[in-house]
């Protein structure tokens, strides 16, 4: 279990959220809702590092560390709207990348989780291609074996159906929903309710947490 | 015949100035132009003003100008020179700023998802750097690069001003004292000979960068 507690985020005098408090169990998906620009996406960022908050904390495993903190910051990996792949490189290299020089894993192990994502995320035939010979959500999937290479223990994911059409977003609910089996804990920022109906385990409603 | 083998030497060893020039300024202004791109997005503004008056200063007067104030005016203050590092140095300094503005577009037209993404990946500043931001940067300033060392081959013929000896000068020598134009018509077609075989070089790196977009 995750416990996120008194998060608070101000771009300077503008307080976007304040003692926000959640909890992420194991093999759950929460889904995070509200009215744009209400502060969504910068939950993600301060969660995965992207941006300092003022305070918070982080609790995994009963250990509890400020947020931002680069240890923690590494267990919640992030599949970003648009996916950002890296366009030089094929679709394996962009999964292999962050195993290789951040995680330094050998490359029989490496080669091997690697055959096995791409298998999950149905993109063996694509192994070899460069982003932009990808379909959307092929790209998602993409994103997402990326993230799971480096074996975190949240995925986030912001509005992921966004884009999609309806069998790229009955593909990724399954991907979803297989990984809740394997235990992985999922955060998922979405406008598409019945998407979200599919999906979720439980609703954090922004607007409500907010103004409290 | 005995004419034209005459201008060879002479020829030559002005071709090895120009190819000695030309590489030397190469390896000498890319990396400063790295350096003075990413100074250029410092938070520290007067490092910035600073690189912007240096920058204004190099593209807003001419090459030839700059070599001759290096070599002749800072003479007058006791800084001297050489005639060949004066050369070296004023298109280094010159070729830096050029390249600098191309680097910096470069950098400037990366999306910030790229960034983010190395990131959360986990990436250090400089694995994003070197992995990530600068072969996608290398891919967009192929073609202005490809222009700036084209006309680095062409612009070696002005160190010509400080009484160094290039293939231009050799073949001017020549010239006039054979009494021909054909000298010229020969350095004419060595530096196409030069900017074709650095044409061929640049098509093939933009063809391999290519295989992505
Ligand atoms: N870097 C920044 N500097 C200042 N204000 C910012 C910055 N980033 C976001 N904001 C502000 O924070 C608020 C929340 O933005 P955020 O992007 O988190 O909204 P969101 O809930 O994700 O909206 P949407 O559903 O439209 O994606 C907005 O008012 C936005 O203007
Ligand atoms: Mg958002």
């Amino acid at each position: 279990m995750i416990q996120i507690q008194n998060l608070t985020k101000q771009f300077g005098d503008k307080t976007i959220f304040k003692n926000l408090s959640l909890t992420l169990d194991d093999g759950e998906i929460l889904t995070v809702m509200g009215p744009s620009g209400i502060g969504k996406t910068t939950l993600i960022k301060v969660l995965t590092g992207l941006e300092e908050a003022q305070s918070g904390t982080i609790t995994i495993e009963n250990e509890q560390f400020p947020v931002g903190t680069p240890q923690v910051s590494k267990q919640f990996a992030l599949i970003f709207q648009d996916f950002n792949l890296f366009p030089h490189l094929t679709v394996k290299e962009n999964i292999e990348l962050a195993p290789k020089i951040v995680k330094k894993a050998d490359q029989p192990s490496i080669t091997q989780k690697t055959s096995e994502l791409l298998r999950k995320l149905n993109i063996t035939e694509q192994a070899n291609l460069y982003p932009y010979q990808l379909s959307g959500g092929q790209k998602q999937r993409v994103a997402i074996a990326r993230a799971l290479a480096m074996e975190p223990q949240v995925i986030i994911y912001d509005e992921p159906t966004s884009g999609l059409d309806e069998q790229s977003t009955r593909q990724v609910e399954s991907i979803m929903l297989q990984l809740k089996k394997e235990g992985v804990s999922q955060l998922v920022v979405t406008h598409d309710l019945p998407f979200e109906k599919t999906i979720s385990d439980r609703t954090f409603d922004f607007t409500k947490e907010v103004s409290k | 015949m005995e004419q034209f083998i005459s201008f060879i030497p002479g020829i030559l060893s002005g071709l090895q100035m120009t190819v000695l020039v030309f590489l030397l300024t190469l390896i000498g202004s890319i990396p400063i132009g790295i350096l003075v791109a990413i100074g250029m997005r410092s938070e520290y503004f007067v490092l910035r003003w600073i690189i912007n008056a240096y920058i204004w200063i190099m593209r807003g007067t001419p090459l030839l100008l700059q070599l001759i104030f290096i070599y002749y005016g800072l003479s007058m203050v006791g800084i001297t020179f050489s005639r060949f590092d004066a050369a070296i140095f004023a298109f280094i300094i010159n070729y830096a700023a050029y390249l600098a503005e191309i680097f910096r577009g470069g950098l400037q037209a990366i999306p910030q998802g790229q960034l983010a993404a190395a990131q959360v990946l986990g990436l250090s500043k400089s694995q994003s750097f070197f992995r990530i931001i600068l072969p996608q940067v290398i891919k967009i300033i192929v073609p202005p690069f490809g222009n700036e060392v084209i006309n680095l081959v062409k612009d070696t013929s002005l160190i010509y001003v400080i009484g160094l000896g290039d293939i231009l000068r050799a073949g001017s020598i020549a010239a006039s004292r054979e009494v021909t134009l054909i000298p010229y018509l020969i350095v004419g077609v060595l530096y196409l000979l030069m900017t074709g075989f650095v044409t061929v070089l640049l098509r093939q790196s933009e063809k391999k960068l290519n295989r992505w977009r």
